[in-house]
């Protein structure tokens, strides 16, 4: 074990009392604190510069950051690539792991892998089609998904064994998460699935992007009803669009993005397209927050990333608080000390 | 045929009925089995229930059947085979992402499952699917489960 040192985050926190990681995220949550995470776009290039570039716009307005596993079906550096150099500078990372690439041999290799590299955090992902991405002609493999892949890991972290039963000799410490759409048919199920995730192990959940905000409150009437509000921290997800033809674009062709009429209308109708994007996006942050049972936002601004501070700041959910980043003197939780 | 699989989940409830009472019977011959052989018995009754189930469900042969889990929709026939419910990228009209022309699977199986008599089995976790069991009947399998535990005793 290495000796604990809260100045110097390339050292591991210990583990508090009750928590199942050593990772900001979980202790931020668990403190009841309003959560944010962003998704880092990981680059087409063999460059770490790149990487840390893209996370330093981040620095000081995140809790975590997600490393995305070729969303999209799309390719680019992998998400154990991106955590990897990112857990060396302290970063809360995120990693997502989607089941269209790997089978469970390579998927469990990862996660040791990658929890031995500093990851405190995995998220748990069916994965989107290959038909979705750039390389259409690719095997998908789908040899585990999202929920039996939760059970994996949950089994790795809490039994110590691997899906076969043989011992592993230090456990992956990570919280788990899995993805949430509560936009997407069948819309009476979804409350449902997400039980059967917390079930197989999800300790919180990022949602689809929201921009339908009486759905989610539908949605998360049923949730508290069904008392999974207290069982899982849910992060809304939420992002600026840059245009409305944009918005119609991603409408049609992302699947289970679900955009209403209205808020590409109001997109029209702007005089900047790209202010009122961030407008909406702040203003559905700060409707959302005001929604009992939910824990946190996460935000997705794709090719917009430099925006991602001003939303946050702007939408006032940090409190006052500032997320630890590297080479800032404050503590883990964001207290400055 | 997809015109008789949205049958039966339309019939899922008459489906969970008549399954249980075969069920029942197949169970009731296990001796019957034993006589004869598990491994002999396997290619004759692999070869009716691969043509009764691929007719009635589009049935994949998986050999680990859930179907009275999935309100009688087949969740092999999700291009990504998922056993655990949609994906996130279902369609606003229902349809699948990656196959636009059929409808979800999933969408399908809650229909279905809110249909039989046990509503609840549905939200069962499913465990990651055995590849080696593929094309295997399941039917035995179930049977061997519920009467012979002692073989898989061994067998683990």
């Amino acid at each position: 074990m290495h000796s604990v040192n809260s100045s110097d985050p390339g050292q591991p926190l210990p583990i508090l009392e009750g928590h199942v990681s050593a990772g900001r995220l979980e202790r931020v949550l668990r403190s009841g604190k309003f959560a944010v995470t962003a998704e880092i776009a990981p680059p087409d290039a063999a460059d770490g510069e790149a990487v840390y570039r893209r996370a330093s716009m981040f620095d000081g307005c995140v809790d975590a950051i997600n490393a995305t596993d070729g969303s999209g079906a799309n390719c680019h550096m992998s998400s154990v690539g991106v955590c990897s150099l990112l857990t060396r500078k302290g970063y809360a990372m995120v990693m997502q792991v989607s089941c269209r690439d790997r089978n469970r041999i390579a998927i469990q290799g990862d996660v040791l892998g990658a929890a031995a590299m500093g990851v405190t955090n995995i998220l748990c992902l069916t994965g989107d089609g290959v038909q979705a991405g750039d390389q259409p002609d690719a095997k998908p493999v789908f040899d585990l998904d999202c929920i039996s892949l939760l059970q994996t890991v949950t089994a790795m972290r809490d039994q110590g064994e691997f899906l076969s039963g043989r011992k592993l000799t230090t456990p992956p410490r990570v919280f788990l998460g899995a993805a949430a759409n509560p936009f997407g048919p069948p819309l009476d199920y979804r409350p449902v699935r997400l039980e059967k995730k917390i079930n197989a192990g999800a300790q919180f959940v990022q949602t689809q992007y929201c921009f339908d905000l009486e759905r989610l409150r539908t949605y998360m009437m049923r949730v508290r009803d069904m008392g999974l509000t207290e069982r899982c921290y849910i992060l809304v997800g939420v992002g600026p669009m840059p245009s409305a033809r944009t918005a119609a674009w991603v409408r049609d062709n992302v699947p289970g993005v679900h955009i209403p009429d209205p808020v590409i209308k109001r997109l029209l109708d702007a005089r900047d397209q790209r202010e009122e994007g961030v407008r909406i996006c702040v203003e559905i942050i700060q409707a959302v927050r005001e929604i009992e049972g939910v824990h946190g936002i996460h935000i997705m601004a794709y090719k917009q990333e430099e925006r991602v501070r001003e939303i946050v700041t702007e939408s006032g959910v940090l409190e006052g608080r500032t997320p630890w980043y590297p080479g800032v003197g404050n503590d883990h939780c964001g207290q400055q000390k | 045929m997809y015109a008789l699989r949205q049958w039966s989940v339309r019939n899922s409830r008459k489906l969970e009925w008549l399954y249980q009472c075969f069920e029942g019977i197949l169970v009731a011959l296990h001796p019957f089995w034993l006589w004869v052989g598990y491994t002999r018995i396997e290619k004759p009754i692999r070869a009716i229930e691969r043509s009764v189930k691929s007719a009635m469900f589009d049935c994949r042969m998986c050999g680990s059947c859930v179907l009275s889990q999935t309100g009688m929709s087949c969740p092999m026939n999700c291009p990504k085979e998922l056993r655990n419910g949609p994906c996130g990228g279902v369609r606003s009209d229902g349809r699948c992402e990656v196959e636009s022309e059929i409808r979800c699977v999933w969408v399908d199986a809650w229909e279905g499952s809110q249909r039989m008599r046990d509503q609840t089995r549905i939200a069962q976790v499913q465990p990651p699917l055995a590849q080696g069991h593929r094309g295997r009947s399941s039917w035995l399998r179930e049977v061997r489960i519920k009467r012979d535990l002692r073989f898989f005793k061994r067998d683990a």
